[in-house]
Order: structure tokens, then C-alpha cells, then sequence
């Protein structure tokens, strides 16, 4: 399979980047590591006319401690995340999460970045931005933005960005509590979650249990009022609207929700 | 577009479409055929390749990201006399390969994990190892042909 044919074009910096968008017309779509665009395109899921290679924007991939928060350049790597010693010692959920997307390939050429703005509900790392109560900034034609995560996510694979604007950083601020864990379960090491849970502290986000990561918002209010683990974990699959697929029915996902919540909380607190 | 690419250390430059796979590029612009294209979907590992020293998957990267870059094949391991590499010679002798097809791809992902991990564990090899389909169902020979090349890879990689 190779993609529909398309134009490529190459950006030097975030600058150029947007002006390329900007003059590229709304067929346009920026290229990072290409780990989830490039499959699309072999499918003739996304036919875009036109590429903007943004992989070698050095200026955005980069891991900083900023203080009271982290920012990360978009354009850092899954292995770059889980190889960081800011993360280790600031956000180790983080740095753990993005050693388990996918594969060592995979988490070579995958960005941060790339896998937001795909906001495929099945992802890893936009379930943990939300955990991580994170600000996306991006930059368009009009200047630049601060989105909190909490609103980026739309739909499936849909996210407020406009076309043209470029995801440049994230911005995470140092967790008060430090209690942590990831949870998700495969079928295989390499597929995506049939459901997955990102815990910090009192925040709990789920991978693939409706069309956008999601706040288990039942789990975080049951611990907010005290109780333990398995009693909060009881929520977890309270306003969700998970799907069903060839992997697993609703039912089955609500379950699993469950136990994994149950298990990252307990997980989270031996770390707290 | 004009594509250069350093392979296994010789420049090779070419007008590609725009849309031309790196794993293409190696097979039909570079003639170098050993890289596999397998599931063809980012899954088996099959045209694993070095970029720039680092495992990727050769079907899901464009020839024009590596424009300018360095890729490693499986051809490119043996030194100039045409002594075989020390993971080639490990997946040799302890059988590490059944039908074949994965092999190359499981080499390179090997070669890329010990300049990672020198001195991997058999657990920290088999999750190296996941995005590598054996469809043999090879696996346990192959971990063991992983942890047989890990000291002599080492020494290469320091003499």
C-alpha cells in the first residue's frame, strides 16, 4: 500500500510551518513523526493534497522544567518522553505511559504532538494530558492559543484545533499530589488499549471508553469524598459511553474499567 | 522530488514521487531487497530498518524524511571484509530464524536495542522485541540469539 498521491513540503521552523499551512489550502495537513497519519493515508482514510513535513523542527522537541510546570515541545518523542530525566523525577506518569506506546519503532518516530492532535479515543498519552490537567498551545495564522486539555478533545479523531493551527507545546503543571500509575490492557504488547486508566493523584482519565479520552468524574468525586480504592473504582464506568468493536462489547469495557481503576488507584497510592 | 539518502554508508540520490515509502526506496531505487515488506500496517517489523541508528519501520516512513538522513540495512551489517555481524552470526548459530521473512527486521531491531542496552535482560529482549512478528512463532530461539550477541555486539561497538 503506499498513500494517494499528495505534495510534500518540508518546514524549517513553526514560522514556516504555519505559513506553509496558511497557503496550502484546507487539504493541507502537518506531518510529524507520521505514525498515525501515514497508516491513514495507505488506507485512503485521510487523502490530504498536500504534506508539511514538520519533523525537523529541532525548536520543538525538547523536555523543560519550567518551575511550577513542565512544557514539552510537540514534536518530542514517545522514546525521547520515556528516556527524560525531568520526567523521571517530575512527571513520571508521563515518561512510564509513552514507554508503552506501541513498540521501540514506533515510540522512535511517534511524537507527543502527533498522537494529541490524532485524539484517537484508543490512544495512550491524550488520556494522560488529561489526567494531568495539561495546556496545549498552538500556533495559526492569528497568533497563538493556550487550549486546556479538558476542551481539545471534540470528537474521534477531532479536536478544536482549526486547520492551519499547529500544536507546538504542552504544558503540565507539577502535580501537588505525586501518587501515580498507567493501566491498560492489550491484547497484544503492540495494539492499542481495549481500555486504559491514567491516574494522578485525585485525577482519573480513561483510555477508549467513548469517542474522547474522558474523565472518570464519578471515580475522583468518590475520593474527594473519602473513599478508599476499590469503593471509587465502583465508578469508573459512570457517564462513559464506551464502544464496541471486534475486541470487546461496552459491557465488557465497563468492567474492565473497573478493575483497572481499581488497580491504577491502588498502584497510585503505594506512590503517593 | 530529489531524495538523498546515505545507505549502509553510500549516497544514493533519486527522483522519487513525493508519496514513495522508504522501504520502496531501499528495495526498488537502492536494489537492496533483504528489507521485508511484510503486514505493511506498522505491525510486523518485517522492514525494520536503521534511521539515523534508531529501529523504524521502513513501511511507515517517507522517503523524503530521510532525505538528508543515514539507514542501515541488514545489508549494511558486515564489515568490509564481509565478516558477518555479531547479531547475524548469533541469530546463526543459535537458530534463530525458521522461515526467514521476519529476519532481517528482527536483526536490525536487535542491532538497535544493543546500542540502547548493551547488556539486555531476556525480559527487557522480548519487550525490545514486540513490535517483531515471528509468524514461526520462533520467538524463544530468537531471545536466545539476542542474549548470544549481546557481549560480542558490545565489544565491536568499543574496539
Amino acid at each position: 500500500m503506499i498513500p494517494a498521491p499528495f505534495t510534500y513540503k518540508r518546514a524549517s521552523s513553526v514560522d514556516e510551518a504555519v505559513d506553509l499551512a496558511a497557503r496550502s489550502g484546507e487539504d493541507a495537513k502537518f506531518l510529524a513523526g507520521g505514525h498515525s497519519l501515514l497508516p491513514l493515508m495507505k488506507l485512503r482514510l485521510a487523502v490530504p493534497e498536500v504534506l508539511i513535513d514538520i519533523g525537523r523542527i529541532g525548536e520543538l522537541s525538547y523536555v523543560r522544567d519550567d518551575g511550577g510546570q513542565i512544557l514539552v515541545g510537540a514534536l518530542t518523542s514517545h522514546d525521547e518522553l520515556a528516556r527524560s530525566s525531568v520526567l523521571a523525577s517530575e512527571l513520571p506518569l508521563l515518561a512510564h505511559a509513552a514507554s508503552q506506546v506501541g513498540d521501540p519503532q514506533v515510540r522512535h518516530r511517534g511524537t507527543i504532538g502527533g498522537s494529541l492532535v490524532h485524539a484517537d479515543p484508543a490512544a495512550d498519552l491524550p488520556a494522560v494530558v488529561l489526567a494531568l490537567d495539561a495546556t496545549l498551545v498552538a500556533r495559526g495564522p492569528s497568533g497563538t492559543r493556550e487550549i486546556a486539555a479538558g476542551d481539545f478533545f471534540q470528537s474521534l479523531f477531532e479536536t478544536v484545533l482549526q486547520p492551519g493551527e499547529l500544536l507546538t507545546e504542552i504544558r503540565i503543571p507539577k502535580p501537588p499530589n505525586r501518587g501515580w500509575a498507567f493501566q491498560k490492557f492489550t491484547k497484544r504488547a503492540i495494539d492499542w488499549a481495549i481500555v486504559g486508566v491514567a491516574v494522578q493523584g485525585g485525577n482519573v482519565a480513561l483510555v477508549n471508553m467513548g469517542q474522547t479520552p474522558v474523565r472518570a468524574s464519578g471515580v475522583e468525586q468518590a475520593l474527594a469524598g473519602g473513599a478508599g480504592p476499590r469503593d471509587a473504582a465502583a465508578h469508573a464506568a459512570e457517564q462513559t459511553s464506551p464502544p464496541a468493536d471486534i475486541n470487546a462489547d461496552s459491557g465488557y469495557r465497563e468492567h474492565l474499567a473497573r478493575v483497572l481503576v481499581g488497580r491504577a488507584l491502588e498502584e497510585a497510592a503505594t506512590r503517593a | 522530488m530529489k531524495v538523498i539518502v546515505t545507505v549502509n554508508g553510500s549516497q544514493i540520490e533519486a527522483e522519487v514521487p513525493d508519496r514513495t515509502l522508504l522501504v520502496h526506496f531501499l528495495r526498488d531505487v537502492a536494489n537492496l531487497t533483504a528489507t521485508n515488506v511484510g503486514c505493511d500496517t506498522t505491525s510486523c517489523g518485517a522492514c525494520t530498518v536503521l534511521l539515523d541508528g534508531k529501529s523504524v519501520k521502513s513501511c511507515t516512513v517517507l522517503a523524503a524524511q530521510a532525505d538528508g538522513h543515514e539507514v542501515t540495512t541488514v545489508e549494511g551489517l558486515a564489515d568490509g571484509s564481509g565478516a558477518m555481524h555479531p547479531v547475524q552470526r548469533a541469530f546463526q548459530a543459535e537458530h534463530g530464524l525458521q522461515c526467514g521473512f521476519c529476519t532481517p527486521g528482527m536483526v536490525m531491531a536487535t542491532v538497535s536495542l544493543l546500542a540502547e542496552n548493551p547488556a539486555p535482560t531476556e525480559e527487557e529482549v522480548r519487550s525490545a522485541l514486540e513490535g517483531n512478528l515471528c509468524r514461526c512463532t520462533g520467538y524463544h530461539n530468537i531471545v536466545r540469539a539476542v542474549l548470544a550477541a549481546a557481549p560480542a555486539a558490545s565489544e565491536r561497538r568499543s574496539s
